[in-house]
């Protein structure tokens, strides 16, 4: 029995110490009629077909090179990321609410706090929230417990979709208004709405849904003229290079959130990633998830602890500050492993080598004929290529290739039909993009023809 | 001092030069000077073997399944099997990005349609939707679909949710953030909800009812039928919170007992890794009429045996989109892997283990003297002991006798869970432990009994002999040192 | 066991009353509510010149395993609050009668009149 280890014998003396003879007995508190049904799953596989079996489905996808961000990103990960995150003490251990059995989880929780914290110049990190996405809209309703309920939220229509999509689910349960704000065509950048605004919060993503670098600063200033709080959402990497959060415009954001996915996370079609949140210690109370504090223990020796539990569901039940229970745990652990392991110099070395290699790609399609940019201004390692053919074809024909050649805005119902928001990451060698201009220079051809 | 400094300790490599100065020769004069970072960024430099080594010796002072037994009530901590990681790690679904078109990624469509259909099969559900991405979201999910149902019929004063008192906490946490006012319903002294107060919280503004059976108190819910006729009854919906289905699995499905819709817990029943507190995954199930408001994307199966993505053009009453992608694909091939092991036969003895380990266990505790919580019923796949003799006799609490497990490599128990029962242990073994486990388990808690009666001060200063004594929560929190600082 | 001051008038949920004259009461809670919470780590005070009504919640105690709403024992204006709990919230577990006061409020005349004597409150509270 997989996983079971139980002898016929020893099933005997459990059921006479019990008093009963069959393990349905096991069960006569449930009404008859709820039993009794057939259950309509496939027999089990032994271990080694199931390996087999595994491999033929992963083998069913199509490797790819891989040019597409949108929010997930293509990264190395050192081998002792996982090599170590995977060990069975962190893998298999629960939440670390007995904090002497947990020092091991709790301490790297406290490490990837610090890392956090110090990378967007905030002073609190919280143990991470399920992703980049849903961290945003925990921190839409941070803000608005902050600010007053009945207020809106400014969401830029340059946000990526997926992630504008989630606001609408989460925050339109409460019925929250999202006002949208608007970006330059030519630029492809927030422009401010002018006149009166008594909104809670405005949004600030650095990165946008394009690729493309906002004026932070003027935008956190202009935030805070209206009594509103800014909200950053950044890409940690891009990080290593870019101005942090903290310290946008005069006051710096107030909460900043974003997709932990580029720390060391496999792509794995989307998920499990973690989402980061940092805030100003000034409003830790209202900040939702897991925080993991540094106490001492009755002989005064440093230990770690869970702490600000009453603001979570377990006690606080209908008044918490989230019904988020878990974390992302193992990720935030492969993570601060990962952020080791890179270190600082690691972590900015990575972050130039993406913009270097996404630079050298843009010129190197600069001789394609009939591309254009449809976005001036700067960028960090995606930018939006304009097709004079469908962006879709171009990218279905480049799969045959064993390119992703990144992702179609139409798709998310944004840009023209040729628009092509490309990525590029360190994993990209010269000679891959060499290869891209080929196949794509090869399949304009072919599709023109 | 702390034998394993912080990471931030190991910082002999930093480079010297001021990260600004260097923007020109790195390629980045491109970018505006004002949106580049001003100053380096203070983090370690440590050496490869330093971070393997600072990182393999902080997870030597954690418990865990691998290295412990783990009975924490209510979390379902059994065998978690490695070929289920090992799977979800080929390069073949760990490198795929979540923009490749579906022909590209045949593979996993074909992995995530048969967990679909197998979570149906196991539930008595129409439908299911992976995306959720742990049971609290599950929970969001699905009590945002019972909103969604009420108000597509025009049924808009459908404000508030019944929730037993016993419930989980995240059950009332989610009502609220999905917009319902929260109704408490008391159990009775038997364990069961009390039908009288249910009946009286029953109304024209009952959106409906979140229930866990077994219930959080460790026995079966006896009336759940004609609970579900009466909030039917009243013209309110069916929650169930998956959270205890390992008692359950392959014998009651949740759809029978009327059940409208569910999450399941993937990392409890399904045996994904817990991994320190996530990530899970909280797959929601529903009947028929809730089926329009599943959350998306999910994945569908076309007439030529094709994978697709079903997404917002498909699902136009769809409560949304829960993430940025798909959910916590790594843990669904998790579940994938764990149920195409087991198989039917094998997701059946699931549950006729676990209710085996919970009930051998109480009844041996009780023989030493421990008090069951509720010694007239059959435990479910948990039960909960209740020492408050050992408070009356000796002052010791539930906390007492879990931080002297500890002592004895073996992780505590949940307690002060359900609030309901004061002084509780919520002990679920799983069906994965061994008799002989559950016999030293018997032994060592026999002893602490013993300890506590006689040597009660040892209890009172537990844990003796682990990196940490008890620590001072109350300076965590007034001090409040959540980050070091550079 | 907790001492209930002679002088006090008392709610069900364990706030006391000092009526300090001129339609001026001080609140805090009871001796009995600080060991039920354990360990104070958080006040949240309502602010001063607002209006509370009597029953409603006008601010969060917190303590390392619970939260508590800390509701209004009469109906009036804040006057005055303990500023300096914000720094030590110890003093409500060390002196909840004296330095860990929390409010002052501006009521009309007899405002405590339907509030609990120490005896009742003692024998509700069992202590």
């Amino acid at each position: 029995m997989p996983y079971i280890p139980h002898g016929a014998d020893e099933v005997a003396q459990m059921q006479a110490a019990i008093g009963i003879t069959d393990l349905e007995a096991l069960f006569d508190e449930v009404p008859a009629q709820l039993e009794g049904h057939d259950l309509l799953l496939p027999a089990g596989l032994s271990e080694m077909a199931l390996r087999r079996e595994l491999e033929e489905r992963a083998a069913a996808n199509t490797p790819l090179r891989c040019f597409a961000g949108g929010g997930a990103y293509a990264h190395h990960i050192p081998a002792i990321v996982w090599e170590i995150a995977g060990r069975g003490e962190f893998y298999t251990a629960y939440t670390p609410y007995q904090a002497e059995a947990s020092q091991g989880t709790l301490q790297v929780l406290y490490e990837y706090q610090s890392f956090l914290t110090r990378l967007t110049e905030m002073e609190v990190a919280n143990a991470s929230l399920y992703d980049g996405a849903s961290a945003l809209a925990e921190a839409c309703l941070m803000a608005l417990r902050l600010q007053g309920e009945g207020k809106a939220i400014l969401v830029p229509d340059n946000l990526l979709p997926a992630w504008r999509e989630v606001l609408h689910s989460i925050l339109g349960l409460q019925e929250i208004p999202l006002l949208g704000v608007p970006y330059d065509r030519q630029t492809g950048r927030l422009q401010l709405p002018e006149g009166e605004n008594d909104s809670a919060a405005l949004i600030i993503p650095q990165i946008n849904a394009f690729g493309g670098l906002e004026a932070v600063d003027a935008l956190t200033d202009w935030a805070h003229a209206r009594q509103m709080l800014a909200i950053a959402v950044v890409n940690p990497l891009a990080l290593a290079i870019l101005k942090a959060p903290g310290v946008w415009g005069q006051g710096g954001a107030d909460l900043v959130v974003g997709e932990g996915q580029p720390l060391g996370i496999p792509l794995s079609a989307g998920g499990p990633f973690f989402g980061f949140l940092t805030c100003r210690k000034a409003h830790v109370r209202q900040m939702p998830g897991r925080l993991v504090a540094r106490t001492v223990d009755v002989q005064g020796r440093e230990g770690f602890c869970l702490t600000l539990q009453a603001r979570e569901q377990h006690i606080r039940r209908g008044k918490a500050t989230s019904n988020i229970c878990t974390n992302q745990g193992l990720m935030v652990i492969a993570a601060t492993i990962h952020m080791a392991a890179l270190g600082g110099d690691g972590l900015r070395q990575t972050a130039v080598a993406c913009h270097r290699q996404a630079r050298r790609l843009r010129d190197l399609l600069a001789d394609v004929p009939g591309v254009q940019w449809p976005f001036s201004g700067p960028f960090f390692h995606e930018f939006v290529l304009r097709l004079p053919l469908s962006a879709k074809a171009v990218r279905d024909t480049l799969l045959e290739r064993g390119i992703l050649a990144g992702i179609c805005l139409a798709e998310w119902g944004m840009g023209e039909a040729g628009d092509l928001l490309v990525c590029v990451t360190e994993l990209a060698s010269d000679a891959d993009l060499l290869d891209y201009r080929d196949a794509l220079l090869a399949t304009l051809k072919d599709l023109s023809a | 001092m702390n034998p394993t400094p912080l990471i931030f300790a190991y910082d002999h490599h930093r480079d010297p030069v001021q990260a600004s100065a260097r923007a020109a020769e790195e390629g980045l004069e491109d970018i505006p000077q004002t949106l580049l970072r001003g100053d380096a960024l203070h983090w370690p430099n440590p050496s490869e073997l330093e971070v393997l080594r600072h990182y393999t010796r902080l997870s030597q002072r954690n418990f865990s399944i691998d290295t412990h037994f783990y009975p924490l009530g209510s979390c379902t901590m059994k065998y978690n099997p490695r070929i289920a990681h090992e799977g979800a790690m080929l390069a073949g679904f760990a490198r795929l990005h979540p923009q490749t078109p579906a022909p590209a990624m045949q593979g996993l469509l074909r992995v995530l349609w048969e967990l679909q259909e197998w979570l149906a099969a196991i539930t008595g559900m129409a439908a299911v939707s992976l995306t959720p991405a742990a049971g609290a979201q599950g929970e969001l999910a699905g009590v945002a679909m019972i909103r969604a149902y009420h108000q597509a019929r025009g049924d808009h004063q459908r404000k508030r949710m019944l929730i037993p008192t016993a419930a989980h906490g995240t059950n009332p946490a989610s009502a609220r953030m999905a917009g319902f006012a929260v109704v408490e319903i008391p159990n009775g002294p038997d364990g069961d909800l009390d039908l009288a107060a249910l009946d009286a919280a029953l109304g024209p503004d009952t959106a409906g009812i979140m229930l866990t059976n077994p219930s959080t108190l460790g026995v079966f819910e006896r009336q759940i039928v004609q609970i579900a006729e009466r909030v039917h009854g009243a013209g309110g919906l069916l929650y169930y919170d998956g959270a205890n289905l390992n008692a359950i699995l392959g014998r009651v499905r949740p759809g029978d007992m009327g059940f409208d819709v569910m999450h399941l817990n993937l990392h409890k029943t399904l045996a994904t890794p817990h991994g320190g507190g996530g990530p899970g995954a909280g797959a929601v199930a529903v009947r028929e009429r809730l089926l329009p408001f599943l959350p998306q994307p999910r994945v569908a199966r076309d007439e030529h045996g094709r994978y697709h993505w079903l997404d917002a053009g498909d699902l136009p009453a769809s409560i949304g989109r829960l993430s940025a992608h798909a959910g916590n694909i790594g843990v669904l091939l998790r579940a994938h892997a764990y149920l195409r092991r087991l198989g039917r036969e094998g997701v059946e003895r699931v549950s006729r283990y676990a209710a085996l380990n919970a009930n051998y266990l109480l009844k041996r505790l009780q023989a030493v003297g421990f008090q069951a919580a509720f010694p007239e019923r059959r435990a479910s796949h948990e039960f909960i002991l209740s020492v408050t003799d050992l408070q009356r006799e000796n002052g010791i609490r539930a906390l007492d006798v879990a931080k002297r497990l500890l002592d004895y490599g073996i992780h505590a128990p949940t307690v002060y869970f359900p609030q309901l029962v004061p002084e509780c242990l919520l002990i679920e073994p799983t069906e994965t432990e061994s008799k002989a486990t559950l016999d030293r388990f018997v032994e060592v808690m026999q002893k602490i009994r013993q300890e506590a009666l006689e040597t009660p001060q040892l209890l009172r200063e537990a844990p003796h002999h682990l990196p940490v004594g008890r620590l001072d929560e109350a300076l965590a929190a007034r001090r409040l040192d959540v980050a070091d600082r550079a | 066991m907790s001492t209930v001051p002679e002088n006090l008038r008392y709610t069900e949920t364990h706030e006391w009353v000092e009526n300090i004259g001129g339609g001026r009461y001080r609140v805090g809670i009871t001796e009995h509510a600080q060991e039920l919470l354990g360990d104070l780590v958080f006040v949240e005070l309502p602010a001063v010149g607002g209006q509370i009504r009597v029953g409603n919640p006008c601010g969060v105690l917190e303590s390392v395993k619970a939260a508590a709403d800390l509701y209004a024992p009469i109906s009036g204006t804040v006057e005055e609050v303990n500023e300096a709990l914000g720094e030590n919230p110890q003093w409500l577990n060390e002196d909840p009668h004296g330095r860990g006061w929390i409010m002052v409020i501006n009521a009309d005349a007899g405002a405590w009149d339907g509030l609990l004597d120490a005896a009742a409150y003692a024998r509700i509270a069992g202590v």
